[in-house]
Order: structure tokens, then C-alpha cells, then sequence
């Protein structure tokens, strides 16, 4: 199978069954990266390297190693490829990130809402 | 606990990082989002609806345990072992002859992950979205799910810190089942609202 490399390559977090994630965007930043590699997009072995210049540099900063530390060191290492890559530029996700955190701002959120559904 | 809810605060750093990303690669056609999801789906089976079914088959049997669930669905999943991470408060709605919940996150897809696992792709989708807001019944027909139209349906919006989890109503036929066999029953779809809960004959007759 495809992953298999990656899995290989890089221990994810994982128990006997597979990969773990404590949180979904952890899972939703591996999948991209190993649909990216996928696409051709960039080798592992690129990935690999990239990669592990984020969990070098986040160990050398005392981040811890839990699967938390480690996400957030595959988040950023993600970041940096898909620049280097040229398929985003750092301007396009900052200005989307803006956009993320005012729709996240401004929507009156958390409220049920209530719908009026009686016999039409 | 309405006081506990909050309105409008940012995502997270780090989930806003991510969601940019994701979103601006899915516009690019680098990554589809189905694809995504398939390959989540595959790896992710740590957490998942089978947490959820526990608690709902739990609250079906045990009245003191149900009371708690009602009145504090973290705590109340917490005696699992289900935890979130984020700290968000999880809440259970009850579906009774009286009223139908289905819960939606307009904004993304936020989702009570711990007891849930990671949304489906309907869950994510735009038209599901939208569309469960404004005209719930013929969205929940869609899913198979006919109600009497005496019965209220009420919507309930997820965020970042608040999560819904629906208590389907317990089939009928099933009063001599245990826990366990009970929480075969509880499909995912029915802990979101957008189906019931399988009858006994259902799961027989796979």
C-alpha cells in the first residue's frame, strides 16, 4: 500500500491498530501530507527532511513529545513544504487564516436553534 | 449551564492553521476532500461512535446514569475515559416522542469527537450545513428518517467549545437486551439525529 513508506519512514504516533490522533486537525494534517506525497506532489524522503528539521528544532525549544508536540511539528513542517513547493504561498494562508478567525469571530455561535417545524 | 456558552470566540491557532490549509489545497484541487476523509477514516480507529454508543446504551439502562449524562455529558463520558483534549463542554440532548434533536456545526465541522470520533463527510458538507437550519424534516427524509409531524425538531449548532451528542430513543422490542447488545443498536447517524437507532430485527438481519 502507498502509506506504508510513510509509516515506515517516520513513526506516527500509533498503537497496534494504526495511527493515533488526540485531536482531528492532527489527523486532518496527516492526511493532506500523505495525499500530497501522494499526488507526487514531493517525495518522502522531502517530507522526511523537512520534517525533521521541525522536530529537531521543537526539541531542541523543550517541546514536549507527545502526539500534541508532534502534530504541531508536522503543522509547521506542512506550512513550509507547500511553500517551498510553490503550491501555496505563506501570504495566501496567512490571508486565509484572517479570514478562518473573523468568520469564527463574527458567527453567533453555540446557540441551539430552535426551528418552527410544525405540520406544514 | 448557559452560562458556560460562549459566542463567537476565534478557533484555535492551531485549528484555523490547519483548516487553512485544507481549504486552500481542496480549492486548488491539490487534495479532495473525499480523499481525505477515506484515508482519515482508515487510520482513525482509536476514537469513534462505538465510545458514543456505549454511553447512550448505558443511559438506556441505567436511570441514574442517564440523569447524570443529562445534566453533565462531559463529566457523565468522562467515567468511560472519553476526554477531549480542548476542554470543550459536551452536551447530551435527548430525543423523546416529543422532540427530535439533530445537531449541525453551520460554521465547520465541529464535532464531539471523543465520543464520536471525526465527522463524516455529509456532516462537513456545505448542503448539510445549510440545509438541516432551514428545512430539518426533508433533510432528516433524506436519511430515511420519517417523524410524525407532531414532533418538534430542534437543531442544535456545535462550536469549538460546545459539542451535541443525541440520546436516540431506545427501540421498541428491546426490553430484555443488556448493555452491550443494546449498544449495537446505537448507529453514529443516530448520535448526530439524522437517523433513529436500529431496531433489534435491523441488526438480525445483517
Amino acid at each position: 500500500m502507498s502509506l506504508d513508506p510513510a509509516l515506515q519512514a517516520i513513526s506516527i504516533p500509533q498503537d497496534e491498530e494504526g495511527p493515533v490522533f488526540d485531536e482531528p486537525w492532527q489527523a486532518q494534517a496527516f492526511a493532506m501530507t500523505v495525499k500530497l506525497n501522494e499526488a507526487g506532489q514531493f517525495s518522502w524522503s522531502e517530507w522526511a527532511e523537512v520534517f525533521g528539521a521541525e522536530i529537531a528544532a521543537g526539541t531542541a525549544s523543550g517541546q514536549g513529545i507527545g502526539n500534541a508536540a508532534y502534530y504541531l511539528s508536522w503543522l509547521s513542517a506542512l506550512e513550509k513544504i507547500v511553500a517551498q513547493k510553490a503550491l501555496l504561498t505563506p501570504e495566501q494562508l496567512s490571508t486565509r487564516k484572517a479570514e478562518w478567525r473573523e468568520a469564527s469571530e463574527n458567527t453567533p455561535h453555540g446557540h441551539p436553534i430552535e426551528i418552527e417545524t410544525s405540520a406544514k | 449551564m448557559a452560562s458556560n456558552h460562549k459566542h463567537g470566540d476565534p478557533l484555535p491557532e492551531t485549528v484555523l492553521r490547519v483548516k487553512s490549509l485544507e481549504s486552500l489545497l481542496i480549492e486548488k484541487g491539490l487534495v479532495e476532500a473525499e480523499a481525505l476523509d477515506a484515508l482519515i477514516d482508515r487510520y482513525e480507529n482509536k476514537v469513534g461512535p462505538k465510545n458514543g454508543a456505549k454511553v447512550v446504551a448505558r443511559a438506556w439502562v441505567d436511570a441514574a446514569y442517564r440523569e447524570r449524562l443529562l445534566a453533565d455529558a462531559s463529566s457523565a463520558v468522562a467515567e468511560f475515559g472519553f476526554t477531549g483534549a480542548q476542554g470543550e463542554e459536551l452536551i447530551a440532548v435527548e430525543n423523546t416522542d416529543k422532540v427530535h434533536n439533530v445537531v449541525v456545526c453551520t460554521l465547520c465541522s465541529c464535532y464531539p469527537w471523543p465520543v464520536l470520533g471525526l465527522p463524516p463527510v455529509w456532516y462537513k458538507s456545505a448542503p448539510y450545513r445549510a440545509r438541516v437550519v432551514r428545512e430539518p424534516r426533508k433533510v432528516l427524509e433524506e436519511f430515511g428518517t420519517q417523524l410524525p409531524q407532531s414532533r418538534e425538531v430542534r437543531v442544535w449548532d456545535s462550536t469549538a467549545e460546545t459539542r451535541y451528542l443525541v440520546v436516540p430513543k431506545r427501540p421498541v422490542g428491546t426490553e430484555g437486551m443488556d448493555e452491550e447488545a443494546l449498544a449495537g443498536l446505537v448507529n453514529r447517524d443516530s448520535m448526530i439525529g439524522t437517523r433513529e437507532a436500529d431496531s433489534p430485527a435491523m441488526v438480525e438481519g445483517v
